[in-house]
């Protein structure tokens, strides 16, 4: 089926929509998420916005995104990008929280400024998580994803497995589906391996 | 103040000005209504080169003193001062060693010690010397690039020791430092750094709840009670040099007996 259907071109045009969202919301969400966490100003204004959105159906949504942003490749990117951009945000903010007041005052003692313990102290320690969750967070990009294809669109994985739903063929849209686990699978394994080779003094809190 | 004998009436220690002085410093919590005095009105001097402890029952706000000290925590009413000019808030000049180890787990060793060197924009090669230095007087010279997770509770304390006197702080505070250590490493810990402390200038303004610790350290004990007042301050002439075996001499057991009874 790889061959025949020209399956490769549907798996290019899904993953580089899942790439654009998922780097449209990893852009958005980890600053956002320092600041949530690291100023009571900014989680007054952000926090509880953004943890209410999260329950938000973005399903439901897609409908009326399709409505006001067309039918190209935007409103799958924006789809992706609202599905996972609150939660990228959520949970980098509350790893912040998290780093013990120790290490944030001892770093006060040694003559860190507001600047220097953001940079320094803040984003290092909470880099791990950071990665762990945009690892976790990916797997919801794709998911968005094919709702979103499944909606409207002329190419891609989830589009493929409506078209052939439509026909009853089950065995393809089964193996679009395993398509898209070994792709998860692959992705995992790309973040695990980021994780060992940039912070060799962490550990990962996810598998 | 006791009738116990004092080694402050040397003439160089009673001329000198106070290093660090904290003027009668109040700190009030609030919650809702209730108000929670914390420390009551507490005044302490150290001279230079002065190691001077805190001793009180947990939750007397002694902790809270220490981080008033460093500026972490705001007053209610009082001053800090260091060298006679009031500090508004934290600095490098009131380095702090802390009872959980603070290091920064994604720097190694090294970097750890030169995390304050960096702040201020001391050259590298500047940097790596002092790093070199005061990691071998700190006996941990090997681990220079090892993450603190490869390192034993005992060695990250001395890191962070390393690290608090490589930015050459005027008053080095300490809280409980020892405190989350087995038994053994403790000991080797204070009579390790009761010789650093000897050999060097430093002014040493420590708590403990450990009144061995205290007395084996100090030139003065601070008592404090519950209520969050300074109840009395205790001179400790012992020898200056001092080993383990001291805390077994009578004279020793004298100030603990006498600290302890202070402390009920």
């Amino acid at each position: 089926m790889l061959r025949t259907e020209a399956l490769f071109a549907d798996i290019a045009a899904s993953f580089l929509m899942v790439l654009a969202g998922f780097i449209a919301a990893a852009v958005v969400g980890i600053p956002v998420g320092l600041a949530m966490g690291t100023f009571y100003s900014m989680d007054g204004l952000l926090g509880g916005f953004f943890r209410t959105v999260r329950y938000a159906p973005i399903n439901a949504f897609v409908p009326l995104i399709i409505i006001w942003a067309g039918l190209g490749e935007s409103p799958k990117i924006i789809i992706i990008f609202l599905g996972i951009v609150f939660y990228n945000a959520t949970m980098i903010s509350d790893a912040v929280k998290f780093i013990p007041d120790e290490t944030l005052n001892v770093a006060y003692t040694l003559g860190a400024t507001r600047r220097d313990l953001l940079f320094r102290v803040i984003l290092p320690a909470t880099l791990p998580n950071i990665i762990d969750a945009l690892k976790l967070n990916v797997a919801g990009a794709w998911n968005f994803l094919i709702i979103s294809e499944l909606i409207a669109a002329q190419k891609g994985l989830g589009f493929k497995i409506i078209y052939s739903q439509r026909f009853l063929q089950t065995d393809k849209v089964l193996f679009c589906i395993l398509v898209i686990l070994a792709i998860g699978l692959a992705t995992d394994l790309f973040f695990k391996l980021i994780f060992r080779l940039c912070l060799p003094w962490a550990e990962s809190k996810t598998s | 103040m006791t009738t116990f004998p004092t080694t402050l009436g040397q003439p160089n220690r009673v001329t000198s000005a106070a290093k660090l002085e904290i003027r009668h410093i109040t700190k009030i919590f609030r919650k809702g209504k209730q108000a929670n005095v914390a420390v009551d009105d507490v005044s302490v001097q150290l001279v230079s080169n002065e190691f001077s402890c805190i001793v009180g029952p947990s939750g007397c706000g002694k902790s809270t003193l220490l981080n008033i000290a460093a500026g972490l925590v705001k007053a209610t009413s009082g001053e800090v001062l260091v060298d006679g000019e009031v500090v508004p808030g934290p600095g490098a000049d009131r380095g702090m060693v802390f009872q959980n180890y603070t290091l920064f787990p994604w720097l190694s060793v090294a970097k750890n010690v030169a995390f304050g060197l960096d702040l201020k924009g001391m050259p590298q090669s500047e940097q790596r010397s002092k790093v070199e230095y005061y990691l071998n007087i700190v006996g941990l010279s090997d681990c220079a690039k090892a993450y603190p997770k490869e390192l034993s509770g005992g060695m990250k304390q001395r890191v962070a020791i390393a690290r608090a006197l490589a930015n050459d702080p005027e008053v080095l505070l300490m809280d409980e430092p020892f405190g989350a250590l087995d038994s053994q490493t403790k000991e080797q810990l204070q009579e390790f750094f009761h010789e650093l402390w000897r050999k060097s200038q430093i002014t040493v303004f420590m708590i403990t709840h450990d009144v061995e610790e205290a007395i084996f350290l100090s030139q003065r004990v601070h008592v404090m009670d519950k209520s969050g007042k300074l109840r009395e301050t205790v001179e400790i002439s012992l020898p200056a040099h001092r080993d383990l075996e001291m805390k077994l001499t009578p004279e020793f057991l004298d100030y603990k007996r006498h600290i302890i009874h202070a402390l009920r």
